[in-house]
């Protein structure tokens, strides 16, 4: 499978097909008219699309649009109030964080968070216990995925000790230890300079070529408009497009929504 | 029967007035810092064994004595908020957990053995003796200390909505980060509820001194009680407290009348697990 | 690595001749003791160290143990040994029961509704007739023998099988620590969410975690009934000993094989020299020598004194 993690190689980086080899699913994930409410707020609103399999989907949108409430609701952590979640054909949206993890849906978190107390190794066995419950079968898997991520010098320190960068790729290879079949990255590249950036989107794509299918949600544009196959903007709860990346930059209500109707119409106005 | 049965309806009350008073100062430091003390109920003992040796040593009826020793505990509980709980206030809970808990054992051991074992007893204050009315009997000291924590508690709502240093803590308790960008001074804040907190417990332990037995066990069921009280009132709310602490004390005098009096602490414990586990919020909390 | 072996082989070896070398009953009561604590602490430490659910209500187990066991010689003439396995059953019972309901709270809320239970458990435990109620239970004088569980005429039987425990606990604990239920217990104490974030069902394995220290808490009740030979409410479902359990845990060592062994060892000796040497005068010294070793490791070190020897990578 060869190593995940290569500083700055981007080789064959910006293909966006599904060159997994396996059939591809359709509707390998369908989210059916979710609606979460919390009191008054409406944070997800008869939000509807659908991924296939090996597909890499960007989820964006400005801040409070609810993206993180919508990751929460696929990885149910919390359980929407209204319609569905077709994962592999089976409805998951009433299911709980953990049997969810256990049908292949692996997750990282907003703010990262790994076992502070424990040291990379043991972060990644938590994750790897999953499919191999005996600690020596566990601890080798563990270190399999550390040389993937390039983590293997760093396997006996102290996860607090690692810097930010550091910490959210072992969320990452905790997680992926779990061998789920699609991953939810929550503002993985947050806080990242260029060059990690660069690593990072190398990252996704060794990921999706091992046979993942990838969901991020992003604000660092750069990072996955290159590699999305496909582009969901949320706002105010609801989704206001769908598409390719390049189409989606140029739709009138995502830029209204980022910039605001001030600039949308200056925009258009120059434009024309 | 009927006579007993009022009589056992108005012990309940009066005590269920202290309770509540007891439990104030624990559900404050709660809402304002997401911190249960532990060693709630160690205050209360000291501030019952200042007042009976206030009484000993100096020959002040705890009526004189209140004052001063409600000022003494305001300074204790501002002195353990600086040394001991502020260094922790970002600590993980269980860390949190230990140290009250250390500060429970710290005081215990402290009053074993400055005061060693024996029970003490303030013999006879000013306000004493028993009043009766309508064929009930009530301990003055009981309706006093009944009275006094309803002043206490009443002055402690005052000063929370009515005051702006009140309102301030109010503030704080709801939304650090919004009172803080309103320039209040969470540290400050923290400080003075730890400081309100043991003072009210302390005037709690001052009224009970005048006829309850002193040593130093006596804050451990009393800390429990509040916990009763803090959690059926909701964490947090000060009302809530204050009824809670009237239907807690009714609990226990009732089941010990209808059911059994040497079971009255269990249902008033069970009231906590019913309480935790099928309305976690109490009657009016807001956490 | 091969020191510590080492180290351990040789303080199991002096703990077997410790009774040979010190043959008078009062070392003998005195190791007893510490060693039954630090059993009990071993099961205290599963599911307060390592999982991070401070329970204040462990002695519940320790009675239920030590009244089953009673409650069977007494009426039924059952062995003390199937008594301590039955006691165990009910001790579980008692956890899954208590545990189901109770770890869906918070921490704090948890540690308070152990106490309940415990205080529960003694109010019932007082008032139950069937049992003794208030008096309590004096166990019958049987012949001496293994079977019997009882031994007149020296403690160093006892002494074997509470040492035997002791051992039994310590490999129970070296067990769950390597392996998928020690380390998922510690991601339940480290990140709860996050833990189900990985396919851990938190509910489950606080449960396993309570269950086993259940075990080895109902097991002790069992041996002191017999070594005691009396039991009633106040000196089994006592708040003061699931405290003491806590104490010694915390000062030796939070979440670590050998904390709750350096804490016994350092627990039960200073407190029977106060009480002993100090009398009346020291009564409490022990209790604030605790205190300050325990608010500083929380505020400080809270791997406990045991942490201070041993290094960690950083």
């Amino acid at each position: 499978m060869g190593h995940f993690y290569e500083e700055g190689n981007l080789n064959g980086a910006t293909e966006n097909l599904n060159g997994t080899g396996l059939p591809t699913m359709s509707d390998f994930l369908v989210v059916n008219n979710v609606t979460k409410r919390f009191g008054g707020l409406t944070a997800n609103q008869n939000i509807s699309f659908s991924i296939d399999r090996g597909q890499i989907i960007g989820l964006i949108g400005p801040n409070g649009a609810g993206k993180s409430t919508l990751f929460n609701c696929i990885s149910c952590y919390y359980n929407a109030n209204g319609g569905s979640i077709l994962y592999k054909g089976r409805d998951i949206a009433r299911e709980n964080p953990e049997s969810v993890c256990r049908m292949g849906i692996g997750r990282t978190f907003q703010i990262v968070r790994v076992f502070k107390e424990m040291t990379v190794l043991e972060n990644i066995m938590i994750g790897a216990f999953l499919k191999n419950t005996a600690l020596k079968a566990a601890e080798a898997k563990a270190r399999e995925v550390a040389e993937l991520f390039g983590l293997t010098g760093k396997l006996d320190v102290v996860s607090s000790s690692l810097t930010i960068a550091e910490q959210k790729r072992l969320e990452v290879a905790r997680a992926y230890a779990t061998e789920p079949e699609l991953l939810l990255l929550d503002e993985a590249m947050a806080g990242l300079n260029i060059q990690e950036v660069r690593e990072a989107i190398g990252l996704v794509l060794k990921l999706r070529a091992s046979g993942l299918t990838l969901i991020l949600v992003e604000h660092v544009m750069e990072g996955i408009m290159p590699i999305a196959d496909k582009v969901v903007v949320l706002d105010y709860g609801e989704k206001i497009a769908e598409g390719l990346p390049n189409e989606v930059i140029n739709n009138d209500r995502v830029i209204q929504a980022y910039f605001g109707e001030k600039y949308n119409a200056k925009r258009r106005k120059s434009a024309a | 029967m009927e006579g007993v049965f009022a009589q056992t309806l108005a012990s309940g009350l009066l005590i269920g007035f202290v309770y509540a008073l007891i439990a104030v100062g624990l559900t404050m430091i709660f809402g304002v810092m997401d911190i249960v003390n532990f060693a709630h109920g160690e205050y209360l003992m000291l501030a019952m064994y200042f007042s009976f040796w206030a009484f000993a040593l100096l020959g002040l009826d705890p009526l004189f004595s209140l004052a001063p020793i409600v000022v003494i505990m305001f300074g204790i509980g501002i002195l353990t908020y600086y040394v001991l709980i502020r260094p922790i206030i970002s600590a993980p809970m269980l860390s949190q957990i230990f140290v009250t808990f250390g500060l429970l054992i710290l005081l215990r051991g402290i009053a074993q053995f400055l005061w060693k074992v024996d029970y003490r007893m303030i013999p006879e204050t000013i306000l004493s003796g028993n009043f009766s009315l309508a064929g009930i009997y009530i301990g003055i000291p009981q309706i006093v200390s009944a009275l006094g924590a309803i002043v206490c508690n009443t002055v402690i709502l005052l000063f929370l909505k009515k005051t702006r240093l009140g309102m301030a803590l109010e503030a704080v308790a709801e939304d650090k980060e919004a009172a803080r960008l309103m320039g209040i001074n969470s540290d400050r804040m923290f400080a003075l509820a730890w400081g309100i907190g043991i003072a009210t417990v302390g005037v709690a332990g001052v009224l009970l001194s005048s006829f309850y037995y002193v040593f130093p066990e006596v804050g451990g069921n009393f800390c429990l009680i509040a916990f009763v009280v803090v959690a059926l009132g909701g964490f947090g709310s000060v009302v809530g407290a204050f009824i809670a602490g009237i239907i807690v004390g009714l609990v226990e005098v009732l089941s010990g009348f209808l059911i059994d009096p040497s079971l009255k602490f269990l249902f008033v414990l069970a009231l906590y697990l019913g309480v935790v586990l099928i309305r976690p919020q109490g009657l009016m909390g807001i956490k | 690595m091969k020191k510590g072996y080492l180290a351990l082989g040789l303080f199991l070896i002096a703990l077997v001749v410790y009774p040979l070398y010190f043959t008078d009953p009062f070392p003998q009561h005195t190791m007893i003791m510490i060693l039954l604590y630090a059993t009990m602490g071993i099961g205290w430490n599963i599911i307060g160290g390592y999982t991070g659910q401070v329970s204040f209500g462990n002695a519940a187990f320790f009675g239920v143990g030590a009244y089953a066991t009673a409650v069977l010689l007494t009426n039924y003439g059952l062995s003390p040994w199937i008594g301590m396995v039955i006691g165990c059953g009910f001790s579980v019972l008692v956890a899954v029961v208590v545990g189901y309901p109770c770890f869906r709270l918070q921490g704090h809320y948890f540690a308070i509704a152990t106490i309940a239970v415990g205080e529960i458990a003694l109010v019932i435990f007082t008032n139950w007739q069937y049992v003794g109620g208030a008096v309590g239970i004096y166990l019958p004088i049987r012949q001496e023998s293994f079977w019997n569980f009882q031994f007149h005429t020296s403690k160093i039987s006892y002494y074997y099988i509470i040492l035997s425990m002791f051992v039994f606990g310590l490999a129970v604990c070296h067990a769950v620590e390597r392996s998928r239920l020690g380390y998922y217990l510690r991601a339940i104490k480290d990140d709860p969410d996050g833990a189900r974030s990985l396919g851990i069902n938190v509910q489950k394995y606080k449960l396993y975690a309570f269950m086993l220290s259940a075990i080895l808490t109902s097991i002790c009740g069992t041996f002191y009934a017999m070594y005691v030979l009396y039991i009633h409410p106040s000196n089994t479902f006592d708040l003061m000993l699931s405290i003491n359990l806590c104490i010694l845990v915390l000062i030796g060592g939070l979440g670590k094989l050998f904390g709750p062994v350096i804490g016994a060892f350092l627990f039960i000796p200073l407190t029977e020299l106060t009480r002993v040497h100090l009398g009346s005068e020291g009564q409490g010294v022990d209790m604030i020598i605790f205190a300050l070793i325990i608010i500083l490791l929380a505020t400080l070190r809270p791997q406990g004194l045991w942490g201070i020897f041993t290094k960690r990578a950083t």
